[in-house]
């Protein structure tokens, strides 16, 4: 039978072949769990007794909680504040880095490192820097030189910059790195010919610099801003002893599908709030592409 | 080597794998789940021993999880066939537990109600439903005030508080502030996430005059003038007396291991840990009487199950295992491991149990302990500590922040036994 198949045929019988077991395992344990995961948003389960259909109950339910909404806007400021912040933050260093020659690969694992360590032993450090007198090293530093303490994590206003700043910091390694291959990528005879016309530095990194980073841009801001989103590891582990508190004021939506599937058992709940933010991951997403790639 | 002997040391071989599968296809392997928690899993590794020792046609092995994952396996591994023979399960998990069917109950030849009524402390009572017992405690749990005697004797002070005035006396001798007036040392710990929250549940509203439930603990019912005078003491500690602050070096018990704390109220199962700081010397004191003179105490407890799962033989083997760790002899060896305390008066009131100084106040607490039940332990815990939160960060006024308090903890019961 294969033997009476066309060349073209052939080609596709062998994709498909090496192609199955990938799909297969896409659809073992990507696609599988998603559709069942909007299935038992409609449902009402516990984990450990029978799923009993709700119909719209667990949105409406998710509607009218003021913790949905609060966790809601949290979300949004971790990712309005974290990926602007962390864009220009890494691209400062990638840009003076990419000058510099003296030490220049050392500087670079140095940025790097933090990428490569475990957010949760970073959380714990944070949170121990972020401590009241007599163990917190900030408080501490602040008390030595006469000046009041700051509640870093015991406040409703301050916990929430405090815990996104680890975070930031953990993610600049990689974002540099891609940025300073971005910077490679430019050819050299842009620069040469800015400079033969005697442009300004400032003129070169407008016109030049920026527009050709362009793709690597859009591909930070849309994988930072998906980071920003899904951000758990260093909440929970910041606040482990009142997850994503005080008052709600730190917890992010992954944080609170977390407690209602795992603390309240709640797995309907669960699934209607991941619903909802895979809802919107996708149209952050889209959004991202659509605008930064036009013109 | 030769042919022969060659052929004979296959055989030999042969003969004597087949003599071990023998040997271990007559052995009955139960399994036993529990979370993980270093004392409990040493304990559970010497009785498993001494059973296996007086059963020797039983193995049981045993699995541990963390805590955070522990519901989740149970829950995934019994419907697929897989998992425990026996379970360890917290009291407040015993209906879900049987809603589910995954456990049974205990054969009532083995377990008389009747029987089990007489030995155990009347809380374990909860664990019986349709005229059987669906599980047993090994130890319960209970309160007391931990002290920390280096800093009782730095102070001049001579004993541990048996009142509520006299805790604030004494905290007040023991804090100790900065030139700007941090607080580097506090007279008592506080923190709804630790155990404060019991305390103030089953003990301080009960000692202020009120009675924190009703319907079987379905209704709230501490927002009345005992729940405020509670709440009022309880944040006074810090905001009044500034004897503590909430939050004081991350968690209350990494403060008292510390010596950072004169004071701190925890449950028995802090002993084991406690104990294993060296250079400290501390002390257990029942928990201070209120201004009436009432005593209380909280008690919890976790108990084990034979699950749906085990039938036949390893029902039988599991059985045999429930009756052993259920034993007086097991809860001993759990008093000595783990520090929790034996689940039966015999046990638990002999004259060297009661009269020990560190098991003895917990013990005596047993005897007018309450045991909440909860519907999501997390949740009403959450609830306690948002009430404090509303308080010390943002202002709110006591009466205020009681009120939303016992609201949000009653749409918790109401969702949960609405049902």
């Amino acid at each position: 039978m294969y033997r009476n198949l066309s060349i073209r045929q052939k080609q596709i019988v062998w994709a498909w072949a090496f192609l199955v077991v990938p799909v297969i395992f896409y659809s073992v344990i990507r696609f599988y769990p998603t559709g069942n995961a909007i299935l038992i948003s409609f449902q009402d389960w516990n984990l450990l007794g029978k799923r009993t259909w709700t119909g719209l109950d667990n949105y409406i339910k998710l509607w009218n909680d003021p913790v949905f909404w609060k966790v809601f806007k949290n979300t949004f400021v971790y990712l309005l504040l974290g990926t602007p912040v962390s864009l220009v933050i890494s691209f400062l260093i990638a840009y003076h880095l990419d000058k510099l020659r003296f030490m220049h690969g050392f500087l670079r694992m140095l940025y790097f490192l933090p990428f490569m360590t475990s957010a949760v032993a970073m959380a714990w450090v944070w949170r121990w820097f972020y401590q009241p007198v007599p163990i917190g090293l900030f408080n501490n530093i602040l008390a030595s030189v006469g000046i009041p303490q700051i509640s870093f994590l015991n406040s409703t206003t301050n916990a929430l910059p405090a815990v996104l700043a680890p975070a930031i910091w953990a993610g600049l390694g990689f974002q540099i790195i891609i940025f300073m291959a971005g910077l490679r990528a430019i050819p050299r005879s842009y620069y040469e010919a800015a400079h033969i016309d005697g442009v300004s530095t400032w003129t070169v990194l407008w016109e030049i610099t920026l527009p050709l980073l362009k793709p690597t841009i859009v591909f930070i801001v849309v994988f930072s801003s998906i980071g920003f989103l899904r951000i758990f590891d260093h909440v929970f582990n910041m606040t482990t002893n009142n997850p994503g508190g005080p008052l709600n004021a730190t917890k992010p939506l992954v944080l609170m599908i977390y407690e209602s599937a795992f603390t309240n058992f709640d797995m309907g709940y669960a699934a209607a709030q991941t619903v909802v933010l895979f809802l919107i991951l996708l149209v952050v997403s889209l959004l991202q592409l659509r605008i930064l790639r036009d013109s | 080597m030769g042919k022969t002997s060659l052929k004979g040391w296959i055989l030999a071989t042969a003969t004597s794998t087949a003599a071990l599968l023998a040997g271990s296809a007559n052995a009955v392997e139960i399994e036993y789940w529990q979370y993980f928690y270093d004392a409990r899993v040493e304990a559970m590794d010497t009785l498993i021993e001494n059973f296996q020792a007086a059963n020797p046609d039983i193995t049981v092995t045993m699995t541990t999880f963390p805590y955070a994952d522990y519901r989740t396996k149970v829950a995934a591994a019994i419907p697929a066939g897989e998992g425990p023979d026996v379970v360890q399960l917290f009291y407040g998990w015993l209906n879900d537990y049987v809603e589910a069917k995954l456990i049974q109950p205990l054969p009532t030849d083995m377990f008389p109600p009747e029987q089990v009524d007489a030995d155990f402390f009347p809380m374990v009572q909860a664990m019986k439903g349709d005229g059987a017992y669906w599980a047993l405690p090994t130890a319960v749990r209970s309160l007391a005030l931990f002290y920390n005697e280096r800093l009782f004797e730095e102070a001049g002070v001579d004993g541990p508080p048996a009142t509520l005035d006299e805790l604030v006396e004494t905290a007040k001798k023991l804090t100790k502030v900065d030139g700007a007036g941090n607080i580097t040392q506090v007279g008592i710990t506080a923190g709804m996430n630790a155990q404060d929250h019991h305390w103030w549940r089953e003990v301080l509203v009960r000692q202020f005059g009120g009675d924190p439930y009703l319907d079987d603990y379905h209704t709230v019912n501490y927002n009345d003038e005992a729940g405020l005078k509670a709440l009022d003491f309880y944040t006074g500690l810090a905001t009044e007396h500034k004897v503590t602050s909430f939050g004081f070096m991350d968690e209350p018990q990494a403060a008292f291991k510390a010596g950072r704390a004169g004071m701190h109220i925890d449950g028995s199962f802090r002993i084991g840990s406690l104990k294993s700081i060296r250079g400290m010397k501390w002390g257990v004191a029942e928990l201070p009487a209120g201004p009436d003179g009432t005593q209380s105490n909280y008690s919890s407890y976790w108990v084990n199950a034979v699950t749906t799962k085990a039938e036949g033989e390893k029902y039988d083997a599991a059985v045999k295992f429930m009756d052993y760790i259920t034993s007086d002899e097991a809860m001993q060896v759990w008093l000595e491991v783990v520090g929790e305390l034996p689940a039966k008066p015999s046990v638990g009131m002999t004259e060297a149990n009661a009269n020990d100084p560190i098991f003895g106040p917990f013990i005596r607490g047993l005897a007018y302990a309450h045991t909440t039940k909860f519907a999501n332990e997390s949740g009403q815990r959450q609830v306690m500590m948002e009430a404090v939160e509303r308080i010390d960060i943002e202002g709110q006024s006591v009466a205020d922040s009681l009120k939303t308090a016992a609201e949000a903890e009653q749409k918790i019961l109401t969702d949960y036994y609405g049902k």
